[in-house]
């Protein structure tokens, strides 16, 4: 296995300090000159007709110095099928819908003259769940399509599909089926950092806007796109990327407050600062996608899968951002975790007057993980088999091609699988009873970036300068998980740097080179991947340069060291001989020949080298860029096909639980991750990312919902909405890191940025029936429903 | 109608302007500039604007300003030395992983600032207690803990 120098150690995150000393500017800290302080006017209907809208009085508020509404901007629509307005113009569809904007000289007035906007409303019968939207004669929230065709119903358009196998010759093989409907909630992605954006225009009228994104290259073309709405042909958006605050999906879609907050920077023509409140965030930025799943399995008498069976019925709400391509991440599980071979899948969404959903992190694989891994253990149960040795029988291998076309090139997935049950000592923990109970919960994920659009690709550039520091500029985003401290590493042993001497800069479309978004456990996977072929041709570069110049330094090397010390003799080393780009080794700032004794003077701080190249005649500057485009295809997603991702993520997780069966309250004992992750980076920042998604799944299985009444968010708080503190988490978690060094991985690694929360719902759901014998089906598995299903059991 | 406020501001006295409705995070991170203390909900929830007045840690989004008279104060600032060195704590913090997205890292260092003055050799129970009401999203708390029992240790060493 090829030796690492920096790949793999322990290195603090590079923005940590600033962070720890409350140094790091979020959105909340910028303030740009002349700013003023948007603030937006939400609907007060979850369905209605907007008869009236009266701004006079707002208006008037002294320190008010525009206010918008459809009426007085051009129409902006958003989202990729268009189906949404930055500002509403005829009907509201949901609670979150923006009616109108205030720009004012502070957040007080702002607040106060959004309240001073008096709208009528003609209330229309609205539709609050999936099922009911679909009946017939249901109220229509989109009358119209983008194109304005009349619609007939409320289901969208978007089409998810996979059928493969002989689905009737898998049922005949069958000797067990297991049936069962499953249902996730909408959660909040509570982002510790509320969203926001700062939108400001120049005196070209091009935009400029600091926001919470994941997506700055598609954020910049969106932007653009309503600039040309504005009537501003031709001009162009800058994307700055401040510190976050977090995002877990949440700024994957651009969203009515960032044009918003641009209709009233143009109008105003002073910089503009939208920032949501807690209750805001809550009420009006948009949840994880909820669904039903109704999935059947079978198996033949020695274990074997025989087939799969899965309809998601998805709830998207009332318009359509990326999140709505949930199912198009459903289709791998369902196609490809363990070996089946007749498979399967169809995917519904349908409008509803719910607030419209949006990417989370795993983005339709825990939902999908959530139905199959319940149903599994449900299966193995009525095979009479062991639920660990269950997922042993059917366990995916190395080389294998899945029903949907995945190439899996390595997978750990049964070393995950033995590592949790050692750790857990299964066999032992699984009789034990007595409200005690353990339960175990695989997953897949794509691992090498994950194509859902015409470009999965990403840029790197990397520039030199005299002092033999390198400057980093990537269109990957740092939201907390990492990227920076990955990347540092990457570029130092890619290069052949010291990690003190790589600076990565902000992301600012303006400098950084293109990069679809950070999303789909990509942001390393990319980032490694662009620092590897650009360092490589930087090195090209400087060894070539070297051959001509490395001479020169060194027998300036030696006349220093003979002026200190007459008797000097250099040994007998040809270092013009030597001198061949193919001879030179760059570790750590130091340029050496690799067949040349190891003397300090026969060594050249590349800083030196660089001011060499630089300050001569027709000298130069070393700057390289590279684009990445992984090795994956864009799927046909109506008929479930192509390989999305150049490698796979594996990982099992394992819950050891104790009910209180008088309470219904869940104790988790312990927890076990164990994750292919190809090859660990940076052991701080990968342990990091599996403890905060674990947490966040064990949110999904025992806390968190976003609770509505006829489309009304009833929790828009951190009382109301618990995520996990301290004390839920109160429990040990063992982590086992699987290296299968892939060969697609840039040094072997995988992505890990989602898997951490995939299992780990159904992982504790099924340690719960282990120990009380009752499955909740419907997530958050709340002591309520548990007392619920003891009572019927 | 604004009166003035005097308190001791990270070891310094300082006397500002305040509004009776105004807030102690309002007058540091405006009039004073710290903005290293965040505002995560606006509600006492999250713990992402914990201080400490007079030792103990306290959410600034829910403290009146007009309060603060006479008070010893601390932020996030003023854990630093003159040379700009990180606290031992908030090395630990750095060194051990803690830090994600970094929004609630002042109010957690500065609650955990509170345990370790009060209870040097904190118990892990006695970590989680201390630090119940602070909220973080991205790390699930692990390195958190960890954190601070390494600043224990470190600072029990005195290195």
């Amino acid at each position: 296995m090829k030796k690492f120098h920096h790949i793999g150690k322990e290195m603090p995150r590079p923005e940590s300090r600033d962070k720890a000393l409350g140094k790091a500017h979020y959105l909340h800290d910028i303030e740009r000159p002349g700013m003023l302080y948007g603030k937006i006017r939400f609907s007060d209907h979850p369905h209605a007709r907007i008869k009236h809208i009266d701004i006079s009085k707002a208006e008037r508020l002294p320190g008010v110095k525009a206010v918008i509404t459809a009426q007085n901007t051009p129409e902006i629509r958003i989202g990729f099928l268009r189906d949404n307005f930055a500002l509403k113009p005829d009907k509201v569809r949901q609670y979150r819908d923006e009616i109108a904007g205030v720009a004012a000289i502070d957040p007080d007035i702002a607040a106060e003259a959004v309240e001073l906007i008096d709208v009528a409303y003609e209330p229309l019968p609205g539709v609050f769940g999936p099922e009911d939207a679909m009946k017939e004669g249901a109220p229509l929230v989109h009358e119209t399509d983008p194109q304005g065709r009349p619609r007939t119903g409320n289901l969208l358009a978007l089409r998810f599909h996979h059928a493969s196998g002989d689905p009737e010759a898998g049922r005949r093989a069958a000797a067990f089926v297991v049936e069962g409907e499953f249902s996730t909630p909408r959660i909040q992605q509570s982002c510790m950092g509320t969203a926001g954006c700062i939108a400001e225009f120049d005196g070209n009228h091009n935009l400029t806007i600091r926001t919470k994104t994941q997506i700055p290259f598609l954020a910049q073309r969106d932007f653009n796109r309503a600039l040309s709405d504005m009537g501003l042909r031709g001009k162009n958006t800058r994307v700055i990327v401040p510190t976050l605050g977090g995002a877990f999906g949440s700024g994957l879609d651009t969203h009515a407050y960032e044009y918003i907050a641009i209709l009233l920077a143009f109008r105003t023509g002073q910089p503009v600062k939208i920032l949501y409140t807690r209750d805001e965030e809550f009420a009006y930025l948009s949840p994880r996608q909820s669904c039903r799943i109704r999935i059947s399995q079978g198996c033949d008498r020695t274990g074997r899968l025989t087939f799969r069976h899965v309809d998601v019925l998805q709830d998207n709400g009332a318009y359509t951002s990326w999140g709505a391509t949930y199912p198009s991440v459903m289709m791998m599980p369902a196609t490809s975790l363990y070996r089946v071979p007749s498979v399967y899948f169809d995917a519904k969404l349908v409008y509803t007057n719910n607030t419209y959903c949006q990417a989370m992190r795993g983005y339709g694989n825990p939902e999908l993980n959530w139905a199959l891994e319940n149903n599994m253990d449900e299966l193995a149960e009525a095979a009479g088999i062991d639920p660990y040795d269950f997922r042993r029988i059917n366990c995916n291998e190395p080389g294998e091609t899945t029903p949907m076309g995945l190439r899996i090139s390595t997978c750990g997935l049964k070393e995950c699988l033995e590592s949790v049950a050692g750790k857990l000592d299964w066999k032992n923990q699984r009789k034990k009873g007595k409200r005690r109970g353990v339960g175990m919960a695989s997953l897949i994920h794509v691992g090498g970036g994950g194509r859902i659009y015409r470009s999965d690709g990403s840029g790197m550039i990397l520039k030199l300068d005299d002092f033999g520091n390198v400057n980093v500029y990537h269109g990957g985003v740092e939201m907390g998980q990492g990227l920076h401290s990955v990347l540092t590493l990457a570029v130092a042993e890619a290069l052949g740097v010291r990690p003190e001497k790589v600076y990565i800069n902000p992301v600012d479309t303006g400098t950084c080179p293109w990069d679809v978004g950070t999303h789909a456990s990509r942001g390393a996977f990319m980032a490694c991947h662009g620092a590897i072929l650009a360092a490589n041709k930087l090195r090209d570069q400087i060894f070539a340069f070297a051959g001509e110049l490395f001479p020169r330094e060194i027998e300036k090397n030696i006349k220093k060291l003979q002026k200190k010390d007459p008797d000097f003799k250099p040994p007998d080393f040809d270092v013009r001989e030597a001198a061949k780009p193919e001879r030179f080794e760059l570790r750590d700032g130091i340029l050496f020949l690799k067949d040349a004794p190891a003397e300090p003077w026969l060594q050249l701080e590349l800083g030196r080298l660089l001011r060499s190249i630089h300050f001569r005649n027709q000298g130069q500057m070393l700057t390289t860029e590279a684009f990445y485009d992984p090795p994956n295809e864009l799927p046909d997603f109506e008929k479930g096909y192509g390989n999305m991702s150049a490698t796979y993520a594996y990982g099992t997780q394992g819950a050891e639980v104790e009910v209180d069966t008088e309470t219904g309250e869940v104790k988790i004992l312990q927890m076990v991750a164990a994750h292919d992750v190809g090859k660990v980076l940076n052991p701080p920042a990968l342990k990091g990312q599996i403890y905060g998604a674990l947490a966040q799944g064990v949110g999904y299985a025992l806390y968190e919902e976003v609770l509505s009444q006829e489309g009304r968010i009833m929790n828009p708080n951190f009382r109301d909405y618990k995520i996990p503190r301290f004390h839920e988490m109160g429990f040990p978690i063992e982590l086992d890191f699987i290296e299968t060094n892939d060969a697609f991985g840039p040094f072997g690694a995988k992505g890990v940025g989602e898997p951490g929360l995939v299992p780990t719902a159904p992982a504790i759901s099924n340690a719960i029936y282990n120990a009380i014998g009752v499955r909740i089906r419907d997530l958050p598995i709340t002591p309520e429903k548990i007392l619920a299903a003891l009572k019927n059991k | 109608m604004k009166r003035d406020v005097s308190f001791v501001l990270n070891g310094l006295e300082v006397t500002v302007a305040v509004d009776g409705h105004d807030r102690l995070i309002d007058v540091l991170r405006g009039p004073l500039g710290h903005i290293g203390t965040k505002e995560g909900c606006g509600e006492g929830e999250c713990g992402a604007c914990t201080v400490l007045i007079d030792g103990l840690a306290v959410n600034a989004c829910l403290y009146p300003a007009m309060e603060v008279e006479g008070k010893q104060v601390a932020t996030i600032e003023g854990l630093r030395d003159e040379e700009n060195r990180l606290s031992v704590l908030q090395q630990a913090f750095v060194d051990r992983g803690a830090i994600q997205c970094g929004f609630c890292t002042p109010g957690m260092i500065m609650s955990a600032k509170a345990l370790l003055d009060a209870n040097p050799v904190p118990t892990e129970e006695e970590i989680r207690d201390a630090l119940l009401g602070n909220l973080c999203r991205c790390t699930g708390y692990v390195q958190i803990i960890e954190a601070v029992k390494e600043a224990a240790i470190r600072l029990k060493d005195g290195s």
